[in-house]
Protein backbone atom coordinates (compact mmCIF):
# COMPACT_ATOMS: atom_id res chain seq x y z
CA UNK A 1 0.00 0.00 0.00
CA UNK A 2 1.23 3.60 -0.83
CA UNK A 3 0.92 4.32 2.93
CA UNK A 4 4.20 1.51 3.87
CA UNK A 5 5.82 2.48 0.50
CA UNK A 6 7.35 -0.74 -1.42
CA UNK A 7 10.74 -1.58 -2.35
CA UNK A 8 10.04 -1.23 -5.93
CA UNK A 9 8.42 2.63 -6.24
CA UNK A 10 7.14 2.15 -9.64
CA UNK A 11 4.58 -0.15 -8.29
CA UNK A 12 3.47 2.51 -6.06
CA UNK A 13 3.25 4.74 -9.09
CA UNK A 14 1.27 2.19 -10.92
CA UNK A 15 -1.30 1.44 -8.00
CA UNK A 16 -1.52 4.92 -8.18
CA UNK A 17 -1.96 5.74 -11.56
CA UNK A 18 -4.79 2.57 -10.98
CA UNK A 19 -6.53 4.04 -8.61
CA UNK A 20 -6.86 6.85 -10.15
CA UNK A 21 -7.93 5.69 -13.30
CA UNK A 22 -10.97 3.99 -11.32
CA UNK A 23 -11.68 7.06 -9.56
CA UNK A 24 -11.78 8.89 -12.98
CA UNK A 25 -14.42 6.27 -14.40
CA UNK A 26 -16.27 6.25 -11.11
CA UNK A 27 -16.60 10.04 -11.70
CA UNK A 28 -18.18 10.20 -14.60
CA UNK A 29 -20.23 7.39 -13.87
CA UNK A 30 -21.49 9.16 -11.18
CA UNK A 31 -21.83 12.41 -13.56
CA UNK A 32 -23.78 10.21 -16.05
CA UNK A 33 -26.78 8.77 -13.19
CA UNK A 34 -27.44 12.40 -12.00
CA UNK A 35 -27.12 13.80 -15.72
CA UNK A 36 -29.48 11.14 -17.30
CA UNK A 37 -31.76 11.41 -14.48
CA UNK A 38 -31.91 15.25 -15.16
CA UNK A 39 -32.18 14.87 -18.74
CA UNK A 40 -35.17 12.90 -18.01
CA UNK A 41 -37.44 14.98 -15.82
CA UNK A 42 -36.26 17.99 -18.25
CA UNK A 43 -37.04 16.18 -21.24
CA UNK A 44 -33.67 17.05 -22.54
CA UNK A 45 -32.79 15.26 -25.68
CA UNK A 46 -29.90 16.87 -26.65
CA UNK A 47 -28.77 16.19 -22.92
CA UNK A 48 -28.94 13.08 -22.71
CA UNK A 49 -27.45 12.56 -26.02
CA UNK A 50 -24.51 14.24 -24.70
CA UNK A 51 -24.26 11.37 -21.78
CA UNK A 52 -24.74 8.71 -24.29
CA UNK A 53 -21.80 9.71 -26.33
CA UNK A 54 -20.11 10.18 -22.88
CA UNK A 55 -20.36 6.44 -22.17
CA UNK A 56 -17.86 6.02 -24.82
CA UNK A 57 -15.06 7.20 -22.18
CA UNK A 58 -15.83 5.38 -19.71
CA UNK A 59 -15.66 2.01 -21.73
CA UNK A 60 -12.20 3.24 -23.37
CA UNK A 61 -11.09 3.91 -19.42
CA UNK A 62 -12.27 0.06 -18.55
CA UNK A 63 -10.05 -0.95 -21.13
CA UNK A 64 -6.89 0.89 -20.22
CA UNK A 65 -7.95 -0.26 -16.81
CA UNK A 66 -7.54 -3.92 -17.89
CA UNK A 67 -4.35 -2.94 -20.01
CA UNK A 68 -2.73 -2.07 -17.27
CA UNK A 69 -3.39 -4.43 -14.32
CA UNK A 70 -2.59 -7.21 -16.46
CA UNK A 71 0.51 -5.45 -17.26
CA UNK A 72 1.10 -5.10 -13.98
CA UNK A 73 0.20 -8.30 -12.26
CA UNK A 74 2.95 -9.62 -15.28
CA UNK A 75 5.39 -7.33 -14.70
CA UNK A 76 5.41 -6.54 -10.67
CA UNK A 77 3.80 -10.28 -9.71
CA UNK A 78 2.28 -8.66 -6.47
CA UNK A 79 1.46 -10.63 -3.23
CA UNK A 80 -1.15 -10.45 -0.53
CA UNK A 81 -2.94 -7.23 0.23
CA UNK A 82 -0.91 -5.65 -3.35
CA UNK A 83 -2.86 -8.68 -4.94
CA UNK A 84 -6.25 -8.26 -3.34
CA UNK A 85 -6.09 -4.15 -4.53
CA UNK A 86 -5.30 -4.84 -7.98
CA UNK A 87 -7.56 -7.57 -8.26
CA UNK A 88 -10.22 -4.96 -6.90
CA UNK A 89 -9.57 -2.14 -9.16
CA UNK A 90 -9.92 -4.24 -11.92
CA UNK A 91 -13.55 -5.65 -10.48
CA UNK A 92 -14.77 -2.27 -9.78
CA UNK A 93 -13.69 -1.10 -13.14
CA UNK A 94 -16.00 -3.44 -14.47
CA UNK A 95 -18.99 -3.14 -12.03
CA UNK A 96 -18.74 0.83 -12.76
CA UNK A 97 -18.28 0.44 -16.55
CA UNK A 98 -21.78 -1.22 -16.39
CA UNK A 99 -23.13 1.64 -14.01
CA UNK A 100 -22.30 3.76 -16.73
CA UNK A 101 -24.19 1.58 -19.24
CA UNK A 102 -27.48 1.66 -16.61
CA UNK A 103 -26.84 5.37 -16.91
CA UNK A 104 -26.54 5.19 -21.00
CA UNK A 105 -29.66 3.12 -20.97
CA UNK A 106 -31.91 5.99 -18.82
CA UNK A 107 -30.81 8.48 -20.98
CA UNK A 108 -31.44 6.72 -24.34
CA UNK A 109 -35.17 6.27 -23.22
CA UNK A 110 -35.18 9.88 -22.45
CA UNK A 111 -36.00 11.03 -26.42
CA UNK A 112 -39.25 8.39 -26.24
CA UNK A 113 -40.99 9.90 -22.89
CA UNK A 114 -40.74 13.65 -24.57
CA UNK A 115 -44.48 13.41 -24.06
CA UNK A 116 -44.91 12.00 -21.00
CA UNK A 117 -45.59 15.37 -19.36
CA UNK A 118 -47.80 15.21 -15.65
CA UNK A 119 -46.83 11.55 -15.08
CA UNK A 120 -47.42 11.39 -11.28
CA UNK A 121 -45.50 8.50 -10.00
CA UNK A 122 -42.47 10.36 -12.03
CA UNK A 123 -42.00 12.13 -8.72
CA UNK A 124 -40.51 8.93 -7.12
CA UNK A 125 -37.63 8.81 -9.40
CA UNK A 126 -35.52 11.64 -8.82
CA UNK A 127 -35.56 10.29 -5.12
CA UNK A 128 -34.32 7.05 -6.04
CA UNK A 129 -32.07 8.21 -8.51
CA UNK A 130 -30.64 10.15 -5.75
CA UNK A 131 -30.19 7.30 -3.39
CA UNK A 132 -28.50 5.05 -5.61
CA UNK A 133 -26.22 7.74 -7.02
CA UNK A 134 -25.25 8.43 -3.03
CA UNK A 135 -24.79 4.50 -2.79
CA UNK A 136 -21.97 5.48 -5.60
CA UNK A 137 -20.62 8.48 -4.68
CA UNK A 138 -20.13 7.01 -1.06
CA UNK A 139 -18.96 3.49 -2.48
CA UNK A 140 -16.10 5.44 -4.51
CA UNK A 141 -14.94 7.12 -1.04
CA UNK A 142 -14.61 4.18 0.42
CA UNK A 143 -12.55 3.01 -2.17
CA UNK A 144 -10.44 6.37 -2.12
CA UNK A 145 -10.08 6.06 1.30
CA UNK A 146 -9.88 2.12 1.66
CA UNK A 147 -12.79 2.53 4.16
CA UNK A 148 -13.93 -1.18 5.03
CA UNK A 149 -16.57 0.69 7.52
CA UNK A 150 -17.69 3.13 4.58
CA UNK A 151 -18.17 0.34 2.42
CA UNK A 152 -20.53 -1.60 4.83
CA UNK A 153 -22.94 1.22 5.26
CA UNK A 154 -23.41 1.58 1.39
CA UNK A 155 -24.07 -2.25 1.39
CA UNK A 156 -26.51 -1.74 4.12
CA UNK A 157 -28.00 0.96 2.38
CA UNK A 158 -28.89 -0.86 -0.88
CA UNK A 159 -32.26 -1.51 1.01
CA UNK A 160 -33.52 1.98 0.67
CA UNK A 161 -33.16 1.95 -2.95
CA UNK A 162 -35.10 -1.59 -3.38
CA UNK A 163 -37.89 -0.14 -0.97
CA UNK A 164 -38.28 3.00 -3.17
CA UNK A 165 -37.96 0.38 -6.90
CA UNK A 166 -41.17 -1.53 -4.93
CA UNK A 167 -42.84 1.75 -3.89
CA UNK A 168 -42.48 3.00 -7.68
CA UNK A 169 -43.53 -0.35 -9.25
CA UNK A 170 -46.59 -0.12 -7.44
CA UNK A 171 -47.79 3.24 -8.52
CA UNK A 172 -46.51 2.55 -12.23
CA UNK A 173 -48.79 -0.43 -11.76
CA UNK A 174 -51.76 1.33 -10.67
CA UNK A 175 -51.36 4.29 -12.99
CA UNK A 176 -51.14 1.67 -15.74
CA UNK A 177 -54.29 -0.08 -14.91
CA UNK A 178 -56.01 3.52 -14.63
CA UNK A 179 -55.39 3.97 -18.14
CA UNK A 180 -54.23 2.37 -20.71
CA UNK A 181 -53.29 4.90 -22.81
CA UNK A 182 -50.58 5.28 -20.25
CA UNK A 183 -48.59 1.97 -20.86
CA UNK A 184 -46.00 2.62 -23.63
CA UNK A 185 -44.31 5.45 -21.22
CA UNK A 186 -44.78 3.80 -17.39
CA UNK A 187 -43.11 0.70 -19.09
CA UNK A 188 -40.16 3.14 -19.80
CA UNK A 189 -40.18 3.92 -16.75
CA UNK A 190 -40.29 1.28 -15.19
CA UNK A 191 -37.17 -0.17 -17.14
CA UNK A 192 -35.64 3.14 -16.10
CA UNK A 193 -36.49 2.56 -12.41
CA UNK A 194 -35.17 -1.20 -12.65
CA UNK A 195 -32.02 0.42 -13.98
CA UNK A 196 -31.63 2.46 -10.93
CA UNK A 197 -31.80 -0.73 -9.00
CA UNK A 198 -29.33 -2.35 -10.87
CA UNK A 199 -27.24 0.54 -10.18
CA UNK A 200 -27.36 -0.03 -5.99
CA UNK A 201 -26.97 -3.55 -6.71
CA UNK A 202 -23.54 -2.61 -8.67
CA UNK A 203 -22.84 -0.57 -6.12
CA UNK A 204 -23.24 -2.99 -3.19
CA UNK A 205 -20.94 -5.50 -5.21
CA UNK A 206 -17.85 -2.61 -5.49
CA UNK A 207 -18.49 -2.13 -1.45
CA UNK A 208 -18.19 -5.64 -1.25
CA UNK A 209 -14.78 -5.59 -3.22
CA UNK A 210 -13.43 -2.93 -1.39
CA UNK A 211 -14.44 -4.46 1.82
CA UNK A 212 -12.54 -7.56 0.96
CA UNK A 213 -9.43 -5.79 -0.55
CA UNK A 214 -9.04 -3.61 2.65
CA UNK A 215 -9.83 -6.67 5.23
CA UNK A 216 -8.70 -10.09 3.40
CA UNK A 217 -11.89 -11.18 4.98
CA UNK A 218 -15.77 -11.05 2.89
CA UNK A 219 -18.09 -9.08 3.93
CA UNK A 220 -20.53 -10.53 6.28
CA UNK A 221 -23.71 -10.92 5.45
CA UNK A 222 -26.25 -8.38 6.00
CA UNK A 223 -29.86 -8.68 7.06
CA UNK A 224 -32.53 -9.02 3.50
CA UNK A 225 -35.49 -7.71 3.12
CA UNK A 226 -38.92 -9.96 2.70
CA UNK A 227 -37.96 -12.55 0.23
CA UNK A 228 -40.41 -14.14 -1.67
CA UNK A 229 -38.54 -16.77 -2.97
CA UNK A 230 -37.35 -17.58 0.69
CA UNK A 231 -37.85 -21.08 2.77
CA UNK A 232 -40.96 -20.65 4.56
CA UNK A 233 -40.13 -20.51 7.88
CA UNK B 1 3.73 7.91 2.39
CA UNK B 2 5.65 10.14 4.81
CA UNK B 3 5.89 13.58 3.43
CA UNK B 4 8.98 15.42 3.07
CA UNK B 5 8.82 18.36 5.56
CA UNK B 6 11.75 20.16 3.88
CA UNK B 7 12.42 20.91 0.42
CA UNK B 8 15.75 19.62 -0.90
CA UNK B 9 15.69 20.71 -4.59
CA UNK B 10 18.48 23.53 -5.57
CA UNK B 11 20.38 22.32 -2.14
CA UNK B 12 24.06 22.25 -3.02
CA UNK B 13 27.57 21.60 -1.13
CA UNK B 14 27.27 25.06 0.15
CA UNK B 15 23.65 25.09 1.30
CA UNK B 16 24.37 21.55 3.02
CA UNK B 17 25.99 23.78 5.76
CA UNK B 18 23.36 25.73 6.79
CA UNK B 19 19.60 23.81 7.28
CA UNK B 20 17.24 25.04 4.56
CA UNK B 21 14.06 26.68 5.96
CA UNK B 22 10.93 25.05 6.69
CA UNK B 23 8.54 24.66 4.20
CA UNK B 24 5.64 27.18 5.37
CA UNK B 25 3.18 26.01 3.15
CA UNK B 26 1.46 23.53 5.79
CA UNK B 27 1.08 25.75 8.25
CA UNK B 28 -0.19 28.48 6.13
CA UNK B 29 -2.68 27.04 4.38
CA UNK B 30 -3.93 25.44 7.50
CA UNK B 31 -4.53 29.09 8.68
CA UNK B 32 -7.24 29.61 5.92
CA UNK B 33 -10.79 27.95 6.52
CA UNK B 34 -11.48 26.93 3.05
CA UNK B 35 -10.45 24.06 1.60
CA UNK B 36 -7.19 23.81 -0.29
CA UNK B 37 -4.95 22.12 -1.96
CA UNK B 38 -1.14 22.13 -3.02
CA UNK B 39 -0.28 19.68 -6.09
CA UNK B 40 3.33 18.53 -7.04
CA UNK B 41 2.36 16.85 -10.41
CA UNK B 42 -0.48 15.14 -10.24
CA UNK B 43 -0.19 14.32 -6.19
CA UNK B 44 -1.38 16.02 -3.55
CA UNK B 45 1.26 17.72 -1.16
CA UNK B 46 -0.41 19.00 0.86
CA UNK B 47 -4.33 19.61 2.12
CA UNK B 48 -5.34 21.68 4.71
CA UNK B 49 -7.88 20.92 7.66
CA UNK B 50 -11.38 22.07 5.59
CA UNK B 51 -10.11 20.08 2.40
CA UNK B 52 -9.30 16.63 4.62
CA UNK B 53 -12.81 17.34 6.01
CA UNK B 54 -14.98 17.45 2.73
CA UNK B 55 -12.19 15.03 0.92
CA UNK B 56 -11.02 12.33 3.16
CA UNK B 57 -8.08 12.08 5.90
CA UNK B 58 -5.98 9.87 3.64
CA UNK B 59 -5.64 12.51 -0.09
CA UNK B 60 -2.17 13.61 1.18
CA UNK B 61 0.27 11.79 -1.08
CA UNK B 62 -2.68 10.32 -3.44
CA UNK B 63 -3.31 11.07 -6.66
CA UNK B 64 -5.36 13.95 -6.84
CA UNK B 65 -7.66 12.33 -9.45
CA UNK B 66 -8.78 9.92 -6.75
CA UNK B 67 -9.76 12.90 -4.28
CA UNK B 68 -11.74 14.93 -7.12
CA UNK B 69 -12.73 12.14 -9.44
CA UNK B 70 -15.51 14.87 -10.73
CA UNK B 71 -15.24 14.44 -15.12
CA UNK B 72 -15.67 18.30 -14.80
CA UNK B 73 -12.64 19.22 -13.15
CA UNK B 74 -10.46 17.17 -15.22
CA UNK B 75 -9.39 19.98 -17.12
CA UNK B 76 -8.32 21.92 -14.67
CA UNK B 77 -6.65 19.14 -12.65
CA UNK B 78 -4.07 18.30 -15.62
CA UNK B 79 -3.24 21.81 -15.85
CA UNK B 80 -4.93 23.13 -19.17
CA UNK B 81 -7.42 25.25 -17.05
CA UNK B 82 -7.07 27.60 -14.39
CA UNK B 83 -10.73 27.63 -13.64
CA UNK B 84 -13.25 28.62 -11.62
CA UNK B 85 -14.91 24.91 -12.42
CA UNK B 86 -18.73 24.29 -10.80
CA UNK B 87 -18.08 21.01 -8.85
CA UNK B 88 -21.22 19.09 -7.75
CA UNK B 89 -22.32 17.31 -5.25
CA UNK B 90 -18.93 16.88 -3.32
CA UNK B 91 -19.21 16.47 0.14
CA UNK B 92 -23.05 15.64 -0.51
CA UNK B 93 -25.53 15.49 -2.86
CA UNK B 94 -26.38 18.90 -2.98
CA UNK B 95 -23.41 20.77 -2.54
CA UNK B 96 -22.20 23.06 -5.18
CA UNK B 97 -18.30 24.11 -4.85
CA UNK B 98 -16.54 26.04 -7.22
CA UNK B 99 -12.72 24.83 -8.18
CA UNK B 100 -9.81 27.20 -8.82
CA UNK B 101 -6.26 26.70 -9.72
CA UNK B 102 -3.38 28.85 -9.63
CA UNK B 103 0.18 28.09 -10.38
CA UNK B 104 2.74 28.44 -7.29
CA UNK B 105 5.86 27.28 -9.04
CA UNK B 106 6.58 25.11 -11.91
CA UNK B 107 4.74 22.03 -11.51
CA UNK B 108 3.46 23.21 -8.29
CA UNK B 109 -0.07 24.39 -8.17
CA UNK B 110 -2.66 25.44 -5.62
CA UNK B 111 -6.30 24.56 -5.99
CA UNK B 112 -8.69 26.45 -3.99
CA UNK B 113 -12.94 25.39 -3.28
CA UNK B 114 -15.76 27.52 -2.58
CA UNK B 115 -18.46 26.51 -1.39
CA UNK B 116 -21.59 27.73 -3.56
CA UNK B 117 -24.22 25.37 -1.51
CA UNK B 118 -26.09 28.35 -0.30
CA UNK B 119 -26.57 29.65 -3.84
CA UNK B 120 -27.47 26.96 -5.00
CA UNK B 121 -30.16 26.07 -2.43
CA UNK B 122 -31.62 29.74 -3.46
CA UNK B 123 -32.00 28.85 -6.98
CA UNK B 124 -33.57 25.63 -6.11
CA UNK B 125 -35.85 26.65 -4.30
CA UNK B 126 -37.18 28.96 -6.47
CA UNK B 127 -37.55 26.35 -9.13
CA UNK B 128 -39.69 24.24 -6.65
CA UNK B 129 -41.64 27.10 -5.28
CA UNK B 130 -42.89 28.13 -8.66
CA UNK B 131 -43.49 23.95 -9.61
CA UNK B 132 -45.39 22.90 -6.64
CA UNK B 133 -46.99 26.48 -5.19
CA UNK B 134 -48.23 27.10 -7.89
CA UNK B 135 -50.05 24.21 -8.48
CA UNK B 136 -51.03 24.19 -4.23
CA UNK B 137 -52.36 27.61 -4.57
CA UNK B 138 -54.49 27.35 -7.92
CA UNK B 139 -56.77 24.94 -5.84
CA UNK B 140 -58.48 26.74 -3.42
CA UNK B 141 -58.27 29.90 -5.61
CA UNK B 142 -60.26 28.55 -8.23
CA UNK B 143 -62.59 27.59 -5.70
CA UNK B 144 -63.25 31.52 -4.27
CA UNK B 145 -63.41 32.60 -7.95
CA UNK B 146 -66.17 30.42 -8.61
CA UNK B 147 -67.99 31.36 -5.58
CA UNK B 148 -67.43 35.09 -6.09
CA UNK B 149 -69.00 34.39 -9.79
CA UNK B 150 -71.84 32.78 -8.27
CA UNK B 151 -72.11 35.93 -6.25
CA UNK B 152 -71.86 38.01 -8.44
CA UNK B 153 -74.18 36.61 -11.04
CA UNK B 154 -77.60 34.98 -8.91
CA UNK B 155 -79.89 35.48 -6.09
CA UNK B 156 -79.65 39.22 -5.66
CA UNK B 157 -79.09 41.51 -2.47
CA UNK B 158 -81.51 39.41 -0.50
CA UNK B 159 -80.38 36.02 -0.76
CA UNK B 160 -78.28 36.29 2.90
CA UNK B 161 -78.51 32.86 3.51
CA UNK B 162 -76.58 31.37 0.29
CA UNK B 163 -74.39 34.61 0.74
CA UNK B 164 -73.13 33.55 4.35
CA UNK B 165 -72.88 30.24 3.29
CA UNK B 166 -70.93 30.88 0.52
CA UNK B 167 -68.93 33.70 2.34
CA UNK B 168 -68.01 30.95 5.22
CA UNK B 169 -66.42 28.53 2.11
CA UNK B 170 -64.62 31.24 0.97
CA UNK B 171 -63.32 32.20 4.32
CA UNK B 172 -61.86 28.17 4.48
CA UNK B 173 -60.48 28.78 1.45
CA UNK B 174 -58.51 31.77 1.59
CA UNK B 175 -57.37 30.21 5.23
CA UNK B 176 -56.01 27.09 3.51
CA UNK B 177 -54.38 28.90 1.49
CA UNK B 178 -52.91 31.46 4.23
CA UNK B 179 -51.75 27.96 5.94
CA UNK B 180 -49.81 26.58 2.61
CA UNK B 181 -47.97 30.39 2.33
CA UNK B 182 -47.21 30.07 5.80
CA UNK B 183 -45.54 26.67 5.63
CA UNK B 184 -44.06 27.36 2.40
CA UNK B 185 -42.53 30.95 4.25
CA UNK B 186 -40.98 28.94 7.60
CA UNK B 187 -40.28 26.06 4.62
CA UNK B 188 -38.00 28.32 2.82
CA UNK B 189 -36.52 30.09 6.50
CA UNK B 190 -35.27 26.86 7.34
CA UNK B 191 -33.87 25.41 4.06
CA UNK B 192 -31.83 28.95 3.95
CA UNK B 193 -30.15 28.39 7.05
CA UNK B 194 -29.75 24.93 6.49
CA UNK B 195 -25.72 25.12 6.39
CA UNK B 196 -25.64 26.97 9.22
CA UNK B 197 -26.02 25.08 12.47
CA UNK B 198 -27.82 26.60 15.05
CA UNK B 199 -25.65 27.71 18.63
CA UNK B 200 -28.60 26.97 21.75
CA UNK B 201 -28.86 24.82 24.03
CA UNK B 202 -32.23 24.16 24.39
CA UNK B 203 -34.08 21.59 26.86
CA UNK B 204 -36.49 19.76 24.66
CA UNK B 205 -38.05 18.67 28.11
CA UNK B 206 -40.42 22.38 28.77
CA UNK B 207 -40.51 22.91 24.58
CA UNK B 208 -42.39 19.18 24.37
CA UNK B 209 -44.65 20.80 27.56
CA UNK B 210 -45.44 23.79 25.87
CA UNK B 211 -45.96 22.20 22.60
CA UNK B 212 -48.86 19.84 24.75
CA UNK B 213 -50.40 22.52 26.30
CA UNK B 214 -51.43 23.95 22.92
CA UNK B 215 -53.28 20.45 22.15
CA UNK B 216 -54.51 20.44 25.76
CA UNK B 217 -58.15 21.46 24.55
CA UNK B 218 -59.54 19.46 22.12
CA UNK B 219 -63.33 18.84 21.86
CA UNK B 220 -63.12 15.32 20.01
CA UNK B 221 -61.98 13.07 22.79
CA UNK B 222 -58.37 12.62 21.59
CA UNK B 223 -55.63 13.66 24.32
CA UNK B 224 -52.07 13.77 24.75
CA UNK B 225 -50.60 11.36 27.36
CA UNK B 226 -46.90 12.24 28.14
CA UNK B 227 -44.20 9.88 29.26
CA UNK B 228 -41.89 11.30 32.34
CA UNK B 229 -39.60 13.65 31.04
CA UNK B 230 -36.71 15.03 33.59
CA UNK B 231 -35.82 18.67 33.10
CA UNK B 232 -32.13 19.67 32.17
CA UNK B 233 -31.36 15.78 30.70
CA UNK B 234 -32.68 16.70 26.93
CA UNK B 235 -30.50 19.28 26.33
CA UNK B 236 -29.18 19.87 23.19
CA UNK B 237 -27.88 22.14 20.40
CA UNK B 238 -30.56 23.41 18.65
CA UNK B 239 -33.32 26.63 17.26
CA UNK B 240 -36.01 26.89 20.24
CA UNK B 241 -38.56 28.07 17.63
CA UNK B 242 -37.43 25.90 14.81
CA UNK B 243 -37.77 22.88 17.62
CA UNK B 244 -41.31 24.17 18.64
CA UNK B 245 -42.37 23.66 15.15
CA UNK B 246 -40.93 20.66 14.77
CA UNK B 247 -42.35 18.74 17.72
CA UNK B 248 -45.59 20.63 17.07
CA UNK B 249 -45.95 19.33 13.34
CA UNK B 250 -45.44 15.77 14.83
CA UNK B 251 -48.52 15.97 17.32
CA UNK B 252 -50.74 17.57 15.21
CA UNK B 253 -50.27 14.89 12.43
CA UNK B 254 -51.04 12.61 15.04
CA UNK B 255 -54.20 14.10 16.04
CA UNK B 256 -54.99 14.28 12.46
CA UNK B 257 -54.38 10.64 11.68
CA UNK B 258 -55.38 9.10 14.80
CA UNK B 259 -58.82 7.58 15.32
CA UNK B 260 -61.34 9.87 17.31
CA UNK B 261 -61.23 9.27 20.98
CA UNK B 262 -57.91 7.47 20.80
CA UNK B 263 -54.58 8.71 23.00
CA UNK B 264 -51.62 10.43 21.20
CA UNK B 265 -48.70 8.93 23.18
CA UNK B 266 -45.71 11.45 23.62
CA UNK B 267 -42.22 10.27 25.38
CA UNK B 268 -39.45 12.19 25.78
CA UNK B 269 -35.86 9.76 26.27
CA UNK B 270 -32.12 10.19 26.43
CA UNK B 271 -30.09 7.02 25.40
CA UNK B 272 -26.24 6.85 23.60
CA UNK B 273 -25.83 10.52 23.23
CA UNK B 274 -29.18 11.54 21.56
CA UNK B 275 -32.42 12.62 22.75
CA UNK B 276 -35.81 10.54 21.40
CA UNK B 277 -38.71 12.10 20.98
CA UNK B 278 -41.41 9.99 19.89
CA UNK B 279 -45.01 10.34 19.07
CA UNK B 280 -47.38 7.31 18.28
CA UNK B 281 -51.02 7.60 17.06
CA UNK B 282 -53.25 4.81 17.05
CA UNK B 283 -55.10 5.18 13.52
CA UNK B 284 -55.03 3.35 10.31
CA UNK B 285 -51.52 4.13 9.56
CA UNK B 286 -49.46 4.38 6.56
CA UNK B 287 -48.97 1.92 4.12
CA UNK B 288 -45.70 0.58 3.30
CA UNK B 289 -45.21 2.29 0.19
CA UNK B 290 -45.76 5.54 0.92
CA UNK B 291 -43.27 5.03 3.66
CA UNK B 292 -39.93 6.31 1.69
CA UNK B 293 -42.22 9.24 0.22
CA UNK B 294 -43.74 10.59 3.05
CA UNK B 295 -41.15 13.71 3.65
CA UNK B 296 -41.76 14.62 0.08
CA UNK B 297 -43.14 18.34 -0.09
CA UNK B 298 -46.74 17.95 -1.13
CA UNK B 299 -46.64 14.16 -1.11
CA UNK B 300 -49.50 12.51 0.32
CA UNK B 301 -50.96 9.15 1.18
CA UNK B 302 -54.48 10.09 0.74
CA UNK B 303 -54.75 13.62 -0.84
CA UNK B 304 -58.40 13.31 -0.73
CA UNK B 305 -57.86 12.84 3.34
CA UNK B 306 -55.25 15.08 4.00
CA UNK B 307 -56.59 18.12 2.19
CA UNK B 308 -60.04 17.48 4.07
CA UNK B 309 -58.26 17.77 7.42
CA UNK B 310 -56.55 21.12 6.36
CA UNK B 311 -53.23 19.74 5.75
CA UNK B 312 -50.89 21.58 3.32
CA UNK B 313 -48.33 18.63 2.61
CA UNK B 314 -45.76 20.29 3.86
CA UNK B 315 -45.96 19.53 7.60
CA UNK B 316 -43.21 16.46 6.96
CA UNK B 317 -40.82 18.19 4.98
CA UNK B 318 -40.44 21.30 7.60
CA UNK B 319 -39.93 18.23 9.92
CA UNK B 320 -37.57 16.34 8.01
CA UNK B 321 -35.79 19.76 7.40
CA UNK B 322 -35.25 21.10 10.80
CA UNK B 323 -33.95 17.26 11.67
CA UNK B 324 -31.43 17.62 9.13
CA UNK B 325 -30.68 20.77 10.23
CA UNK B 326 -29.99 19.92 13.85
CA UNK B 327 -28.39 16.90 12.61
CA UNK B 328 -30.78 14.47 13.78
CA UNK B 329 -32.33 11.17 12.24
CA UNK B 330 -36.08 10.81 11.34
CA UNK B 331 -37.57 7.29 11.73
CA UNK B 332 -41.06 6.68 11.22
CA UNK B 333 -43.31 3.35 11.62
CA UNK B 334 -46.40 2.48 10.83
CA UNK B 335 -48.67 -1.07 10.78
CA UNK B 336 -51.51 -0.97 8.64
CA UNK B 337 -54.76 -0.36 10.84
CA UNK B 338 -52.82 -0.46 14.38
CA UNK B 339 -51.39 2.87 14.06
CA UNK B 340 -47.88 5.49 13.27
CA UNK B 341 -44.82 5.96 15.51
CA UNK B 342 -42.81 9.24 14.05
CA UNK B 343 -39.26 9.32 16.19
CA UNK B 344 -36.82 12.17 16.45
CA UNK B 345 -33.21 11.63 17.74
CA UNK B 346 -31.36 14.44 18.16
CA UNK B 347 -27.53 14.97 19.73
CA UNK B 348 -27.11 16.05 23.16
CA UNK B 349 -25.03 18.81 23.69
CA UNK B 350 -21.83 17.56 25.38
CA UNK B 351 -21.30 18.36 28.87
Amino acid sequence: MATSGHTVKAFDEDLGELRAMVAEMGGLAEAAIDGAVQALTRRDAEAAARIVQHDKRIDELEAEVERRVVRLIALRAPLADDLREVIAALKIAGVIERIGDYAKNIAKRVPLLQDMRGIEPLAILPAMARAASEMVHDVLNAFAARDPEGALEVSIRDREVDDLYDSLFRALLTYMMENPGNIGASTHLLFIAKNLERIGDHATNAAEMIYYAATGEQMPERPRGADALAPAA
Amino acid sequence: MALPRFTRLGSGPIAESKPAPPDPTGPLIEAIAEPLLVLDGYHISHANQAARALLGEHIVGDYVRLALRHPAAAPLLSGDEDGPIALNGLGGHDRLWELSAGTIAPGKRLLRLTDRSAQRAADQMRVDFVANASHELRTPLASLIGFIETLEDANGPEDADTRLRFLSIMDGEARRMQRLIDDLMSLSRIEADRYFPPKDRIDLAPVLREVADEFATRRDGQRLALGNIGLGKAVVIGDRGQLHQLIHNIISNAFKYGREGSPVVATLKVAKGFARLSVADEGDGIAPEHLPRLTERFFRADPGRSRAIGGTGLGLAIVKHIVERHKGRLDIASTLGVGTTVMVELPLTPS
